[in-house]
Order: C-alpha cells, then structure tokens, then sequence
C-alpha cells in the first residue's frame, strides 16, 4: 500500500481554478448591495477548495483506495451485518423517478414512491409479524427512540405516568440505554446468566409496577437465541409492561422466528444491516418501526394509508407522538432495502438466515480450539470468541485485530459485547463463500500461533497499511477537528 | 434454490454440517421454542429475477412527475439545485459506500480524511469552530441543538420561531418531550421572528432561542438583534441555515451564534422524497465536548504521519450508554461525503456564484410578479424564496401547473392559516429566465 500522506484537499488548493460549471445569468445582473442589508452580506468567503475536476476526482480516488469496504474484502464486524451491497439497488436508488422527487409534491404526483412505501411497509410487516410499520426513522437508534416514546405514549394514555423504567440486559447496545434516556427513561441492568442469556431470577427481581418496558436482541449480541422469550414475555407483559425488540439481528432469524409471534409489541429494523442498505461509511441507514395494533395510535404522523387504490398520508392522527423526523425517512434507502426484499422472495429471505447461522456456526466450531469458545451451545448468525489464552501471552485481542489487518480482512467487532472479556465478535453473513470463511479462519489460527511463537509481530501489527497505529489519547486531549491554513 | 447473492453449495453444506457435527441446520434452528417457530412461508411479494425487478421497480419510478422532466419551483427545506457529475462518481467508489462507520483507524483513512474535511468545510461556512460529522438531517439536529441547550444551560424552555420550518417545529415538540422539556412558539410577524413577541418570552428558564436563516418564508432574520435578546438572559442562541446562501450571507457564527445547524441537501444531495439529506452541526469551542454524533480528529500515527481518527468518544452511545450525550450512532457518511464532493466542485468561487445567481433569478422572479399584479406578502430582504398571494387554492393552481410541466410551490395554508392562498416560490440557478416568465404568466393568469 501507498504509505505516502494524502494531502487534503485544501492543501492542493490553487487561487482560480475551478471544479464547477454554471451557465451564464440570464437574468438581469443586480447588485447584491440593492437586494441585501450590507451587514448580512458576507465579506470574507469560506476557504472553500480550489481545484479543478480531475484533481478532485484523484483526490478521492486516492481516499477511497485508503479506504476497506464489504466490496474490498470480507469484513466481519459482529452486530453490523455487513454483507454484499447489491448493485440493482444503487441503480434503482438513483431512477429520476425515485431520487428526483420533492417530498411536498401534490400527492397524486408521487403516487408509485407511494406505492413502493406501503408495499415495503407490508413486507416489513409480515417479517416480523407486526401489525404495522412506519418507516419515518433515520435509523436504529432513531427508531429505538421513537418506539420508546410510543411505549410512553401508550402507558400516558392509559393514565399510567409511573412506567419510568425501561429494563436494558447487561449485552445491550449501548444505542440501548442511550435511547431510554432521550425518550425519557431510566435504564435499569438485568443481568445475564452464566449460559449468556438474560437471567430469568434476575429479570423477575427488576420488574415492578414502575417497569415501561423492556428492550431485547434476540439473538442477543453473543449470537445466542433468547429460548426463555416465552417466559420472559409473560413476567413483563404481567407487570404491565411492553417488549422492544432492537431488530439489528433480524439476520438470523427470517423466516424462523417473528418477533410478533415471540410476544414483543414494538419492533425496529436497520435496513441498513439486514436490508442490504447499504452502510455508506457510517450511514445514511432506515430504521422502520413496527407495532402491534394497541399502539398503532401512537404511530409517527403522517401515516401512509390506502384507500380506493390512492396512496394517501393521513395526517389526522390525535394520539400520534408526533413526527420524528421530516418528511417521510430515508427514503433512498427503503428503495434500496425494498428492491432487496422483492429479489430474494420469501423462500430467499427465509434461506439468507438459514445460511447466515449455517456459516456463523461452521466458524465457531473452526475456531474453538485456538480461542476460548466462552458459550458451547449452537449460535445463530453470529458468535464470540475470547482471547483470554492470547492475554495470557501478552497478546491482546487489539492486537489480533490489527494483525489481522495485514491480513487484508476487516477485523471482527472487538471489546463488546462488554461481558466477555477480551471478546471478538464475529459475524460473516451469509453472503461470504466458504472458501473466504476458511481463508479467514486460517489466518485467525495463525495469529494465534503467532501470539504462542512471535508474539511482537501481532503486537506491532499493522504493518501493511497506509498508516501504523494512531495516537488516540493525543488526539483526544488537544483535539486538531479541522484544517486550519498555516499561517 | 439458487441465487447470485448466495454462495453455499451443496458440497460446502455438507462439509460444514460436518465440521459442526449435525446431520441438518434445522438442529441450528432448535434453540427457537416450538411455539414460536414460524411455520409456512413468509407472506412477502415474491421474487422477481434481474430484468423482471428492473422493470418493475422503472414501473413505480415512472408513476412519478420528477423534478428532471418537469421544472421545479417547489422548495421549503429541499431544494433543486445542480449536482456535479463527480459527485455521484466519488459516492459510488464502493469503498466508501460498502464500508461502516470508520471503527478500525488504518484502514478506514478515507473516510476519515474525507469526514476532517467535511467538518472543516461546514465550519468555514458557518464561521464556527468546530462541526461534528453529519446528522440525520437539518430538523433532527436542530431538535439535538435543543437538548444539547436545555443540558448546557440546565434550563428548560426551548423559544422557537414559528419562522422556522413546520416539520422542524414539529420534530422538536416530539424530542423535548422526551426530556420533558417545554417549547414555546414565537410569532413572526412581516415574515420574520416578532421580535417583541420573543424578548416578552424570554424569561430565566429559556435554555434557547432558535432562528431560521433565512427563514421558513426566505426572509432574511435580524439575527444581530436575535442574539442580544438570546443572550440577554445566558441562553443559547441556535441558528438553523441554508449553507448555501452563506455563500453570500454573513455566517451565524459572526453573530454570535453557539449552535448552528442545517441540511447540506444544496450541496451535492438529490430530493429523494425527502431523505436521506445530510444535517450539519457545528459548535462554538466551548461547546466541543457536547456535540452528539461523530467527530473526526487529526492526530499522528507511530512514525509521525499524520492520520485521522473518531475522536472525543467518550460522548458517545457506544462508550457512555445512558449517559451519553445523544443515542445517535448511524450518521449520513455518505451524503456528507456527496456535500464534500459538491462543496469542493463549487470551490470558494463557485459557492459564492450559485448562491448570487440564486438570489438574482429569485429577485427577477419578484420583481416580475409585482409587475404582473400580484401581492409579495412580504418585503424584507430574501435569499432564493419568497410568498406570493394568489387568488385560487394553491392546491388547484398546482394542479393546473403540473399539466404544463411545472412543479408549483409550497401551499403555505397548510401550516399557516392566515396564508391561505399564499405560495411559497423558490427559484435556484437551475430556473432560466424562460421557465421563470412561464411560472408568471400562468399564476398572473390565475389571478
């Protein structure tokens, strides 16, 4: 790899050149003098950069080439679900008729993104065995928020304002707790059992009459499958509480399970992750919601409805929590997730899970014997690993994982969830061959060799990338957050 | 069955069954108790081949009046302007789009460089010090900048103009909420901020005052006298702007402002019904260590080169769980990559083009109405929208329009009753003088 700095792109700045083109004004000139007040009209410009079309074009050719993604290489980042991005949905995405139309067009005017919505909203429906969707928000963590406060608004509604407590297992994303508290709520721990699922005793010891609601992977972040969900259904939903389901793990379980039939009243999906999204670097994702009827109320407005063959957005809706968002989601992004759906089919949706577990589980067994396999029983689409016996040597699991940069892999998520210790993650989809899922294992059984024989190599790792490890503590104590010219 | 996105053949089946030790991935599934197994197939449309889905989904697209083949005039928060073609070239490298938040430092330097750029590109407009990394969009970081006051000042009462946009009004309701937090709406009078309404307003436990810039109408806000009210009693001063006419107009930040908000949809970013878009959020220094979402920061890696990494992430969901400054985590990456891209094409010359011609052709489009006889509803200075009173519904005028081939505005009787028959018109530099001579004789005509 290039290990030269890629200068930025204000340092490659010239005065005059340009990288744009804009017809002449066919109007009138006009002085802005005469049109704006002088102490609104801008006197310094922003040092914006000056560079011409193809310097631009190599500069991010060149920060692209510095940059691992799904189509770079596998990338097994547990939790995250990334797998292939298909290309139909990048093509379809960009239709002038789906990424050039206004939100606040007349609504006979956008009637077929109309029609890909409700038909979205349905499917969606049917995954997850939901009476019906919303798909107003940006994200996971959005719509982890915005069930909240549904939740909330249901529990208002029947006079009960005590429900201050939503309940988070001790495996939880953090996105988990973070939503509670903006909806509103306190988090409170249940703790999980030494078999890594939620620990029943500890689960009924936490529920009370104060109890809004409990949020729940399942499978849980340790690729484990909640099997007392029945059970934990009924301790909750008697204390009066409801079940939120967080769908970042909906992979594993399409066509098997549905959160709605498991008993959970409030589901978010990240289309992003299951739906083929795709992850665009950080985002943008879609984070749909869907509800069992006895909150369908409190749904976002506007709500999309059907009638007499018109699409329509209902925007009567008294008891809704209001919007979440502007407008309708992320739209783009729910093309994209609903082309997915409509090119795997039912039989599709249900053998993606089906290969997903299948190649999650061929790798734990792969791996046991070179790390600490801290759960024995079968995973779903994802499972952890820890690397206590590498500590032991001086090997950390930061460590294996930059190794396993050199390796041209993205490294598993590491360090969570927060009770295994010295945990990597591992999720790879399953769109990855089998050969690709041994080629990785075979690296990550080497590694551990390494740790036994040259431990210095995987703790100097990376060696083959653009740059070695960073100072994260400096950069956190004086933070540099943007290019400033020298002086 | 079969399909292109999935590998696994039967010969890898049978050796992985066999590493595992199980006759059948069913044993895989046992774990899922009997009663809750599902059962039959999915109730989902069924699958459509390559070409079979491309015709479809062009089937749908087609039911739509896009703002390609027909002339937009619509605008109120989305806007049409032009989109380099480079954008779309660099936000299809697919190193970028396929890759996830930049967790693993060396080997995500592009994305990382390509964010530090971004924050500094949005404080350079703005004229603050410090910008996150994006936002859902423009409202939902505006509803943040609420919560981030209410925790800064320790104070409850978010003071917003009903200048500003209605969805984004409505998305701070739902999020103060949440935090129990009270929203009062201010006035605008004359198309702007009632500014007598908002210092009768302002009392002790007001943690902020938020303005459009311009605002929801295009009018251009007093923000100088906004600042010292909001500053008269130690509140936030939160300004939501249109980054593109700062390319013309003074920047919040040199008013003052602590937290300045907005949508880099002008930049780079197709309408697409509303989403994905990209919000900004930038901070004064003082404010850094508050900022919910991503930021990037520069810092050197072990031989001294220089390198980028998340930074500051003891704010964050991941690190902070309940106590973290926001449960944001998904961010807008790739738009805010698209906004670079735009941002840069333009360059310090051409911001300040487009935005001049947008608000040129915006002004010939006035003046031209007045000289057809129709009523401005308002006459402070504007950016590139303004109100017109006509004498129909705007709904069966837009009607009408949109069998000629044009998009009308915005019906702002929606929102605001006492502008019934009143339309929003914006006017970028994609509108020629042509289609703009068109828009007037046809609502001239309307009269």
């Amino acid at each position: 790899m290039n290990k030269q700095d890629q200068p930025l792109i204000f340092e490659m700045s010239t005065p005059g050149r340009i990288g744009f083109s804009l017809p002449e004004l066919d109007v009138p000139e006009m002085e802005t003098e005469e049109l704006i007040p002088e102490q609104f009209i801008r006197k310094e410009e922003p040092d914006l950069p000056e560079v011409s079309e193809l310097q631009l074009m190599r500069h991010y050719t060149a920060l692209s080439k510095r940059n691992h993604g799904v189509d770079s290489g596998f990338y097994p980042l547990g939790s995250c679900t990334m797998k292939y991005n298909p290309k139909i949905n990048e093509d379809v995405a960009r239709y002038p008729g789906f990424a050039f139309i206004h939100p606040l067009q007349e609504e006979d005017q956008v009637q077929g993104a109309m029609e890909m919505m409700y038909n979205l909203q349905e499917n969606l429906a049917y995954i997850t065995g939901m009476d019906e969707v919303t798909l107003q928000p940006a994200a996971g963590a959005h719509g982890e928020w915005t069930g909240l406060m549904m939740i909330r608004a249901f529990h208002e509604a029947n006079g009960d304002f005590n429900r201050t407590k939503v309940i988070v297992p001790d495996s939880a994303h953090g996105t988990n707790p973070a939503s509670a508290t903006v909806a509103g709520f306190e988090s409170v721990t249940v703790k999980s059992h030494e078999d890594g699922l939620v620990d029943l005793e500890d689960l009924k010891r936490v529920v009370d009459e104060n109890t809004a609601a409990l949020m729940l992977t399942n499978p849980n972040t340790l690729g484990l499958f909640e099997e007392h969900i029945v059970e934990m259904a009924k301790i909750v939903h008697e204390a009066g509480g409801k079940l939120y389901y967080d769908g970042a793990n909906m992979n594993a379980i399409m066509g098997f399970a549905r959160p709605g039939d498991m008993g959970f009243d409030v589901v978010h999906l990240n289309l992003h992750k299951t739906f083929t999204g795709p992850h665009g670097g950080g985002g943008p994702g879609s984070g749909p919601v869907g509800v069992k009827a006895d909150l369908i109320p409190y749904l976002p407005k506007p709500v999309l409805v059907k009638k007499d063959d018109k699409f329509h957005f209902d925007y009567d809706r008294p008891q809704s929590i209001g919007r979440v968002k502007p407008f309708y989601g992320n739209f783009g992004i729910n093309v994209r997730a609903y082309t997915y759906i409509r090119t795997m089919g039912p039989e599709g949706l249900k053998q993606v899970s089906e290969n997903a577990v299948l190649n999650a589980n061929y790798m734990m067994r792969r791996l046991q014997d070179a790390f600490v396999l801290p759960y024995q029983q079968h995973c779903k689409h994802e499972f952890v690993i820890s690397g206590k016996k590498q500590k032991k040597l001086g090997v950390r699991t930061l460590d294996m994982a930059k190794r396993i940069l050199d390796f041209g892999y993205h490294p598993p998520t590491i360090y969570f969830p927060l009770n295994v210790e010295e945990c990597m993650m591992i999720e790879p989809t399953e769109t990855e061959s089998k050969e690709t899922l041994d080629e990785f294992c075979d690296v990550l059984i080497q590694i551990a060799k390494e740790a036994e024989e040259n431990p210095e190599i995987v703790q100097e790792a990376p060696h083959t990338t653009v740059v070695s490890r960073l100072d994260e503590t400096t950069a956190a104590r004086k933070p540099i957050l943007r290019y400033q010219k020298e002086q | 069955m079969k399909h292109r996105y999935l590998p696994m053949t039967e010969q890898d089946r049978k050796e992985m069954l066999e590493t595992i030790g199980i006759n059948s991935t069913e044993e895989l599934f046992a774990d899922i108790p009997e009663s809750v197994r599902f059962k039959g197939e999915l109730n989902v449309e069924k699958q459509l081949f390559e070409p079979e889905l491309i015709k479809y989904m062009s089937s749908l697209a087609n039911k739509n009046d896009n703002m390609l083949e027909n002339v937009s005039f619509l605008g109120a928060g989305v806007y049409d302007h032009a989109i380099p073609s480079v954008v779309d070239h660099v936000i299809r490298r697919s190193e970028f789009y396929t890759a996830y938040t930049p967790y693993q430092p060396e080997i995500s330097q592009g994305e990382l460089q390509a964010i530090f750029e971004f924050q500094t590109m949005i404080c350079e407009l703005t004229g603050m010090e410090v910008a996150n990394s994006s936002m859902y969009d423009g409202p939902t970081a505006l509803a943040e900048a609420g919560l981030l006051s209410a925790g800064q000042t320790r104070k409850n009462k978010i003071l917003v103009s009903k200048a500003v946009h209605p969805e984004s009004r409505a998305v701070i309701q739902t999020y103060a909420k949440g935090q129990h937090l009270e929203v009062v709406e201010i006035d605008a009078e004359g198309g702007k901020t009632n500014l007598e309404a908002l210092e009768q307003a302002m009392d002790e436990e007001t943690a902020c005052v938020m303005v459009q810039y311009p605002n929801f109408f295009g009018q251009i806000e007093d923000l100088d006298k906004v600042e010292k009210i909001a500053h008269s009693q130690k509140s936030m001063f939160v300004v939501s702007a249109n980054p593109l006419s700062l390319g013309l107009l003074t920047p919040p930040g040199q008013f003052g402002a602590d937290i300045v908000v907005g949508d880099a949809q002008p930049f780079g970013i197709p309408a697409q019904f509303g989403g994905p878009h990209c919000g900004y959020f930038a901070v004064t220094k003082k404010l850094m260590r508050k900022v919910p979402g991503r930021l990037v920061g520069q810092t050197t890696d072990e031989e001294g080169r220089r390198g980028f990494v998340l930074t500051l992430q003891a704010r964050e969901q991941h690190i902070r769980r309940d106590k973290a400054t926001s449960n944001i985590c998904s961010n807008q990456a790739l738009n805010a990559l698209a906004s670079s891209v735009a941002m840069s094409a333009l360059g310090k010359t051409g911001v300040k083009v487009m935005a001049k011609q947008n608000l040129t052709k915006a002004h010939y489009a006035s003046n031209e109405f007045k000289k057809a006889g129709l009523e401005l509803v308002y006459e402070g200075p504007f950016f590139n929208e303004f109100v017109v009173r006509l004498a129909k519904p705007v709904k069966e005028v837009n009607q009408n329009l949109i069998s000629k081939g044009i998009i009308g505005g915005y019906n702002l009787g929606r929102n605001y009753p006492e502008l019934e028959n009143c339309m929003l018109i914006a006017v970028t530099e994609q509108r020629t003088k042509a289609e703009i001579d068109t828009l007037v004789a046809e609502l001239g005509g309307a009269q």
